[in-house]
């Protein structure tokens, strides 16, 4: 069965310039693990989408398989959804786009999804600038299938069992800016402040707006050397010693200015030094992206922020000149040349 | 032994070298014979590479209008030297054999049951023309124009189709008329008297015919159809169904200002292409793919998904030999099991099998409309041969008062009024029974209909569930769906040739797609031998309930279908627990179309193993012959 909320409210909620209360952009109870950093983003997707006003029934949220591909069932869920296959949702997606350019689409992605088995749909998703928000929720593991290192973990980093990851990671905000997204962000779950006016800018960009939020696995970015890994937990846990238990954690927060840097310690102890791009860098420059990206690494430190940015983007419908109708609204009489028509096309086969 | 003499029936081949250039001045034969009103059908014999691999090009000539491969070769224009001797040695005794004699044959032709006919062809070319890159081309017109004399081609017919086929650069006409005419000039100069194949002006049996391919025909299948998006990945033989599709919606889909009423994109793979299909269908469009077998391969996830979340998608599979890479580039039906059960888990999908230009034409039309009655998977089963090479069909034929099909699909307004008459509405409800249930498109309504669409079993309400009862109550329904369709398919073409459908005539056979025209010409001949066998070609898979009657009405039925391991047959034993006894295979897989000289004795050698008087094997085995 799937879980819902209850639909009891308190009456003075406000509401948005369309008539719409924050809880119409709500969706499901989420099954995720408590303190999951995929939570908090499906929470800024509300509040973007509540604040912007965004009519519901005009979002398609899409996504493939995975932890974060689940998210969509928790949010806006007065929209249709689209729980597509594993690193499929860009073909799902392009495809949906191409029907109606008229709805807001918001793909939904893991690091796993994206990064490995979906990556060749993710670059060419990037490359045909798909009008879309892809939102990676990205965790650097494989939390449904229980721990293992995804593509995005960075190399000899330790996942659930201890074993160093040995080989480099993918850094999704470079391929995106080198494969031709036109708006490129990277930010932190727990970081709403910085997360929601990304996900609005996202949301206003004509063209594919990638944004990389990485978000913490609290049950399997543990290692064995901390004592809230599952391991851990099941040796000494007395409450339950299931197998399956997963201890609830407190969902990580943090909130940090532009051009500052914050330090985040993660579930499993190891902290991450995030550092928010300062507001003079001109995200317009291509290159210099790339290069604040690897800088930012060398130093050891994860960029966050609207990183990239075309002005000039152009959508798919725009380069292929598409009909400003949406394809889906043509009746027989737009689309059917007729008898007479074909006729002719016999004649030039006579 | 006398050549052979025929008016307006035989077959001739031409052995080329790829990329040389003979695919024009062949078609130009070919579609002069058409445009003389005589029934033709041609054939592409040719390797999976782009350049200097030996091709060849087999048309049949027949008045009778058998469009199917007859087996043996009565002319070879040979000008491969690579294969020389092959094709010396393939004519049959009496046959011509039409070389390029600017070089002597080699010693190991020699026959004496044969006719030579040699024209310098090289020579001749040389001489006239200084252009390197020309003489390739127009060695190959002036064979055509040999050709004209020795079987009586009409000229004008030829120099008509050159003008048309030039109209907009004229300049290159003259030089290929020129050729043409030094060829008959030649050939008129020395074989006065050499052939005795002939061809002869008919004005009454192609009537209206057009000649197309079936790619084309499917192509403008989907754009009356109403497709307004494909996603695509080139592979051999489907790729120029998409391409005849842009080239059409680039005349016939543009707006005024002409932006285009249709998105075609290339994907980055075949997973992509169906994906694409899926969603575009999913959000309210009608639209399609079309590939080859190890594409069908890759969408199987994708066609899993579609089956289970209900989703209308249309492809259309243009059958090449398997497994794996096979032979790329020649003609099988041997996606029949993979494309049926395509995906893991109790997967079934929806195949239509056209036969012929006109059938690529409307069944391709027509999956679009079950696609979305079905909400589920339609695959066209076409094939290279149909595909891929030209064919005498029908002419196209459009209902100007035929509506799209949208099926259950709800606008908001009836949305509104389905739950003001029915029930709370549920993506996954069977209200009517049928095992169709009403979805709705994202951005119908403002506050209802709105649902997830998930590969993961689900409730009626599309809520996720592990529910072994909401699970098998899913199934179920998707089952009585199954049997729903086959209530829409097409009825299959029966022909009970005994004198009465209740004489019990013991002696069925069944075959589809592009097998049907050979077994159709086989059949007759066993007819005018006394040998009676109704007809069935089916149409559709699951088959209606007239293609199970067919076979219950008949003690054997012989399967006749181009793959080794009798998918049809298997298909049919599957689903509809025929004894395997009574349906016996004959069964053609070298990747060349099947021939009628090789159905006809087939079924000969089966039934004389029915009666015990040779060694063949015996009827109940089903086996290869």
């Amino acid at each position: 069965m799937s879980y819902t909320r209850p639909t009891f409210r308190h009456p003075e909620q406000q509401k948005n310039s369309k008539g719409y209360h924050r809880r119409d952009y709500e969706g499901a109870i989420s099954t995720l693990c408590a303190g999951c950093g995929h939570d908090s983003i499906s929470s800024a997707i509300v509040q973007a989408c509540f604040e912007m006003a965004i009519e519901p029934h005009r979002v398609a949220k899409l996504s493939g398989i995975g932890c974060s591909s689940k998210t969509p069932a928790y949010f806006l869920g007065k929209s249709h959804g689209f729980n597509s296959v594993h690193g499929r949702m860009p073909s799902i997606a392009t495809g949906a786009n191409m029907a109606n350019r008229d709805l807001l689409y918001i793909g939904v992605s893991g690091d796993g999804d994206t990064a490995s088995i979906g990556m060749g749909q993710f670059a060419h998703a990037l490359r045909r600038n798909l009008n879309m928000n892809y939102i990676c929720m990205n965790n650097g593991c494989y939390g449904l299938t229980k721990g293992q290192d995804s593509a995005t973990a960075d190399k000899g980093s330790a996942g659930k069992k201890g074993k160093p990851n040995p080989f480099e990671s993918i850094d999704l905000c470079e391929i995106a800016i080198q494969l031709g997204a036109s708006f490129v962000a990277r930010s932190f779950s727990g970081d709403k402040q910085q997360l929601v006016p990304l996900i609005k800018a996202a949301i206003s960009h004509n063209g594919l707006a990638f944004l990389d939020v990485i978000s913490p696995c609290v049950t399997f970015n543990n290692t064995d050397r901390s004592t809230k890994s599952y391991q851990y937990v099941r040796e000494h846990s007395e409450a339950t010693g299931t197998f399956d238990f997963i201890p609830l954690q407190r969902e990580i927060l943090t909130r940090y200015d532009e051009g500052a840097t914050q330090t985040v310690v993660m579930h499993d102890g190891s902290t991450l030094l995030l550092e928010k791009l300062e507001q003079e860098f001109d995200v317009t420059d291509q290159r210099r992206s790339v290069d604040k990206l690897e800088e930012a690494k060398e130093r050891g430190r994860v960029l966050t922020g609207v990183i990239y940015v075309n002005p000039a983007s152009k959508d798919t419908h725009d380069i292929i000149e598409t009909t400003p109708r949406p394809l889906n609204s043509l009746t027989r009489e737009d689309l059917c040349p007729g008898n007479d028509a074909l006729e002719k096309i016999n004649n030039s086969l006579r | 032994m006398e050549p052979i003499q025929s008016t307006n029936d035989f077959v001739i081949r031409f052995a080329n070298v790829n990329g040389s250039g003979s695919a024009s001045a062949n078609n130009l034969f070919a579609k002069a014979i058409f445009r003389m009103g005589i029934p033709v059908s041609p054939k592409n014999i040719f390797p999976s590479n782009i350049q200097g691999l030996p091709t060849w090009y087999e048309v049949r000539v027949n008045d009778k209008g058998n469009l199917g491969r007859r087996g043996g070769v009565d002319m070879m224009v040979a000008t491969n030297g690579q294969t020389l001797v092959q094709d010396y040695n393939e004519l049959l005794p009496g046959g011509y054999f039409f070389y390029d004699s600017t070089r002597p044959l080699f010693d190991e032709c020699d026959r004496d049951d044969i006719v030579e006919i040699g024209i310098p062809l090289t020579q001749l070319t040389n001489d006239a023309f200084t252009n390197p890159k020309l003489r390739q081309l127009l060695k190959n017109i002036v064979y055509v124009g040999a050709l004209s004399h020795l079987l009586d081609i009409e000229f004008t017919v030829l120099t008509d189709a050159i003008g048309q086929q030039f109209r907009k650069k004229p300049k290159l006409a003259e030089p290929n008329i020129q050729a043409l005419e030094i060829g008959r000039d030649y050939a008129k100069k020395h074989f006065n008297e050499s052939c005795r194949l002939s061809l002869s002006r008919r004005e009454n049996i192609l009537q209206d015919s057009i000649l197309v391919d079936g790619n084309s025909a499917a192509a403008l299948g989907a754009l009356y159809g109403g497709a307004t998006v494909a996603g695509w990945y080139p592979i051999t033989p489907s790729t120029s169904v998409i391409e005849a599709f842009e080239r059409f919606s680039n005349i016939h889909r543009l707006e005024e200002d002409g932006s285009k009423k249709v998105a075609i994109l290339q994907a980055e793979d075949e997973l992509s292409a169906l994906g694409m299909v899926i969603g575009a269908s999913w959000n309210g469009s009608r639209a399609f793919t079309a590939t080859s077998g190890p594409g069908i391969s890759l969408m199987a996830e994708f066609l899993g998904l579609a089956y289970f979340a209900e989703v209308p998608a249309v492809v259309v599979n243009v059958q090449r030999t398997g497994p794996s890479t096979g032979m790329p580039t020649r003609t099988q039906q041997s996606d029949f099991i993979a494309t049926a059960y395509a995906s893991h888990g109790d997967t079934k999908n929806v195949l239509l099998i056209p036969c012929d230009p006109a059938e690529c034409f409307e069944l391709t039309a027509d999956a679009f409309d079950l696609a979305e009655r079905l909400q589920t998977p339609v695959l066209v089963m076409s094939d290279l041969d149909l595909g891929m090479n030209d064919h005498i069909s029908r002419p196209f034929v459009w209902d100007d008062n035929r509506e799209y099909d949208r099926g259950k699909t709800l606008t908001g307004e009836e949305l509104d009024e389905f739950e003001r008459n029915r029930e709370r509405w549920g993506r996954y409800l069977d209200v009517d029974g049928d095992g169709i249930c009403y979805r709705t498109i994202p951005g119908a309504h403002p506050t209802r209909g709105s649902y997830f669409t998930r590969g993961s079993s689900h409730d009626e309400y599309a809520a996720y569930t592990e529910d072994s009862g909401a699970y098998q109550r899913a199934m179920l329904r998707l089952d009585k769906k199954w049997q729903t369709a086959k209530t829409m398919m097409p009825e299959p073409h029966i022909k009970f040739r005994s004198t009465s459908a209740q004489a019990g005539n013991p002696l069925g056979a069944l075959f589809f797609g592009t097998t049907t025209h050979s077994a159709y010409e086989a059949i007759d001949r066993l007819a005018e031998e006394r040998i009676i066998i109704d007809t069935m070609r089916l149409r559709s898979f699951p088959c209606p309930q007239p293609a199970v009657d067919f076979i219950d009405q008949h003690e054997i039925v012989f399967v006749i279908e181009q793959n080794r391991d009798a998918q049809m047959r298997t298909l049919l034993i599957a689903e509809y627990g025929f004894h395997p006894d009574k349906l016996v295979s004959i069964l053609n897989f070298d990747g060349k179309p099947i021939t009628a000289d090789f159905i006809t004795e087939s079924l000969k050698a089966k039934l004389a193993g029915r009666t015990g008087t040779d060694s063949s094997p015996h009827l109940a085995t089903g086996g290869n012959v």
